[in-house]
């Protein structure tokens, strides 16, 4: 009963001069609303990532060789060999390069990858006609290519390119499969590559060995002792020279991932957590001349038989009112921002729920603690005191 | 709606017994009031008059619990106040006390009938019970018709009206007035006493504080005092 009566009485204290009351929230209403708007923000940037990361596979591990003095591949074989390793479900070793592709008088750059026929099922990247890479393509040297979709319209338009001979670098390719349409990923883009055997792309690319190969696992959970085995291998090849090889998975990328999420959540929680208490000094600064200026009004409470813990619980109400308010227009503002910036950029930003209930608490709570100090000095007047004073 | 009427209780509304107060100001005291003695009955009209600095408003605080006095005891209705809590005069202020002030002192942001209900409010009455007695209580000085004004919108004499209004509606035993009619011209003077008459004969006690004699002279007992001292209790039904 009281307690409605309070919060009629700070209504009318803050509604009474409501551009100073605007002012004094301004403070915590930039605090929350950067709050949300940077946190959803950056959820948005790393949900990407994340997806794309997942994307690559947590049971892969991903290893380039740079090598030691003259030795700066793995022969096909020792790649090969590798399958061996405990928990090593498949091998994908791949050559890469860049080429110009040639149809009749198309010309066109592409990317090129030597590959094994494991590559289909660790890149989950299939043909959509004709057939795939075989073993026997590497035995014989094939000259034989898959081909991404961009690269055939680019070079066949609507015809099919299936059996047609394209010319890499001068060297005649039979197309036998047309590889299925798959959007860009992290490390490059899938419509435009080319591939061909391992064994052939050796020869045109003058490339010997092999210097980058994907390893599946058996399970996810195997990927560390599948890396700790492969690491060891490949210690023993370049005798534990520095920076030799590197062996990278996906999960330990989404780690490092988390990690400085989590970091730049802390930094953001903090100058949040610093404008919201510069915007409580502010509310605070504000009460205190309030009080000073409502003597009077106070005064005439007190004597016609205002408690002090009545004077108390006005001036409280009306400071974590305006801190409320201010958290309350803070996390409208948030919302539209964060909107704004999913419609305006390819960012899939989410506002989330947990953010909006912590920075409202939050700004609430710094309306309770700011507001103690001068709602104190309110009900502690003297009501003859406070009467004499205009 | 009469009040509770002397009869039937054994002490007086107000007793003041040797009631002294000083300020301590650059190193001397200096004394206000000074051995002041009297009782105040149920009912009664009383005009306390003296010179400007004579301690008056100063005597008003105290028998409005608005202050504690240095010295001596003051029995309100058989309570001695100096062992009060603070909540506790806040409690008797809101419910035995109506102050009426020389300067109104009304809330400049609250209407009328918002100033009146504030005591009520503090007393923990419930909305309709409120706004009902504001109602009446407006009605009983004459301006139902400006209850949604603010005081800016009122004359000084409505808005002294206004604080009339205020004091009675809670229904309270005793009606303090500090020099009520200070800030009004003769004509609205004379309307504001005329109220302050009319509600003695309905039972308040009114105790009237002013330095002008002719005021004085309309109640029906003047106590007089000159110095902090009193010098005179004239009419004093005792
Ligand atoms: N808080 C205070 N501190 C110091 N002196 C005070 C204080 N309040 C009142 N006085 C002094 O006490 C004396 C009596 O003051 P008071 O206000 O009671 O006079 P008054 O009779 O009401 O005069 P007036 O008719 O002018 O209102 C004055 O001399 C005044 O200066
Ligand atoms: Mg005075």
């Amino acid at each position: 009963m009281m307690i409605l009566q309070s919060f009629k009485m700070a209504w009318k204290g803050i509604s009474g001069s409501k551009i100073r009351s605007f002012l004094t929230m301004l403070g915590i209403i930039i605090g929350v609303s950067s709050v949300i708007a940077l946190v959803s923000v950056g959820k948005g940037t790393t949900s990407q990532i994340t997806s794309q990361l997942e994307g690559l596979g947590t049971d892969l591990l991903t290893v380039s060789i740079m090598g030691r003095g003259n030795t700066t591949y793995l022969t096909y074989d020792e790649a090969e060999a590798l399958t061996d390793l405990d928990g090593v479900k498949s091998v994908s070793p791949v050559i890469s390069g860049s080429m110009t592709a040639k149809y009749g008088t198309e010309n066109t750059d592409v990317s090129v990858e030597g590959i094994t026929p494991a590559y289909e099922d660790i890149q989950d990247f299939h043909v959509q006609s004709g057939r795939y890479i075989l073993d026997i393509d590497n035995g014989y040297r094939m000259k034989v290519a898959l081909i991404g979709t961009e690269t055939a319209s680019d070079l066949f338009g609507t015809d099919d390119p299936l059996g047609q001979t394209i010319l890499l670098n001068g060297s005649p390719f039979k197309v036998v499969g047309l590889l299925e349409s798959k959007g860009t990923s992290l490390t490059s883009s899938n419509n435009d590559k080319i591939l061909i055997p391992i064994k052939t792309a050796e020869r045109v690319m003058q490339s010997k060995g092999v210097r980058s190969m994907t390893i599946q696992t058996e399970s996810p959970d195997q990927v560390a002792s599948v890396k700790s085995l492969i690491e060891a291998t490949l210690d023993k090849k370049f005798e534990n020279a520095d920076n030799s090889y590197t062996v990278f998975n996906s999960q330990d990328a989404l780690d490092t991932l988390n990690s400085t999420t989590q970091t730049l959540s802390i930094a953001l929680g903090g100058i949040a957590g610093i404008s919201l208490f510069v915007g409580g000094i502010g509310i605070m600064n504000i009460m205190l001349v309030s009080v000073s200026e409502r003597t009077r009004e106070i005064g005439i409470r007190k004597a016609i038989g205002a408690k002090k813990r009545n004077i108390l619980l006005q001036f409280m109400i009306e400071s974590t009112l305006l801190s409320g308010m201010g958290g309350l227009i803070g996390v409208a503002i948030g919302y539209g921002a964060s909107a704004l910036v999913g419609h305006y950029t390819s960012m899939d930003t989410s506002v989330s729920l947990n953010i909006v209930l912590i920075s409202f608490g939050f700004s609430l709570f710094i309306g309770v603690v700011f507001g103690v100090i001068p709602a104190n000095k309110a009900a502690k007047l003297r009501p003859i005191y406070a009467l004499r004073t205009d | 709606m009469n009040q509770t009427s002397a009869q039937n209780k054994d002490h007086p509304l107000i007793e003041v017994i040797g009631l002294g107060h000083g300020y301590v100001m650059a190193d001397q005291t200096m004394t206000v009031l000074d051995d002041i003695n009297f009782r105040i009955d149920y009912g009664e009209f009383v005009a306390i008059i003296g010179p400007s600095g004579s301690g008056k408003s100063t005597l008003m605080n105290m028998l409005g619990c608005l202050d504690i006095a240095n010295e001596g005891t003051y029995l309100l209705d058989g309570q001695d106040v100096k062992k009060l809590s603070d909540n506790k005069l806040a409690k008797i202020r809101n419910e035995k006390i109506g102050f009426i002030f020389q300067q109104f002192n009304l809330l400049t942001k609250l209407s009328a009938v918002e100033n009146v209900e504030l005591p009520l409010i503090y007393r923990g009455m419930s909305h309709r019970e409120r706004r009902k007695n504001a109602e009446e209580s407006l009605a009983k000085v004459g301006l139902q018709e400006r209850m949604h004004h603010r005081p800016s919108e009122l004359s000084g004499g409505q808005q002294q009206r206004v604080a009339i209004a205020r004091a009675i509606a809670g229904n309270p035993p005793v009606l303090l007035a500090d020099e009520p009619t200070g800030a009004l011209d003769s004509k609205t003077g004379v309307e504001v006493m005329n109220k302050m008459k009319e509600l003695n004969e309905q039972g308040h006690t009114i105790i009237l504080i002013t330095h002008d004699l002719s005021i004085a002279e309309q109640a029906k007992r003047v106590i007089r005092i000159q110095d902090g001292k009193i010098v005179e209790d004239r009419g004093n039904p005792a």
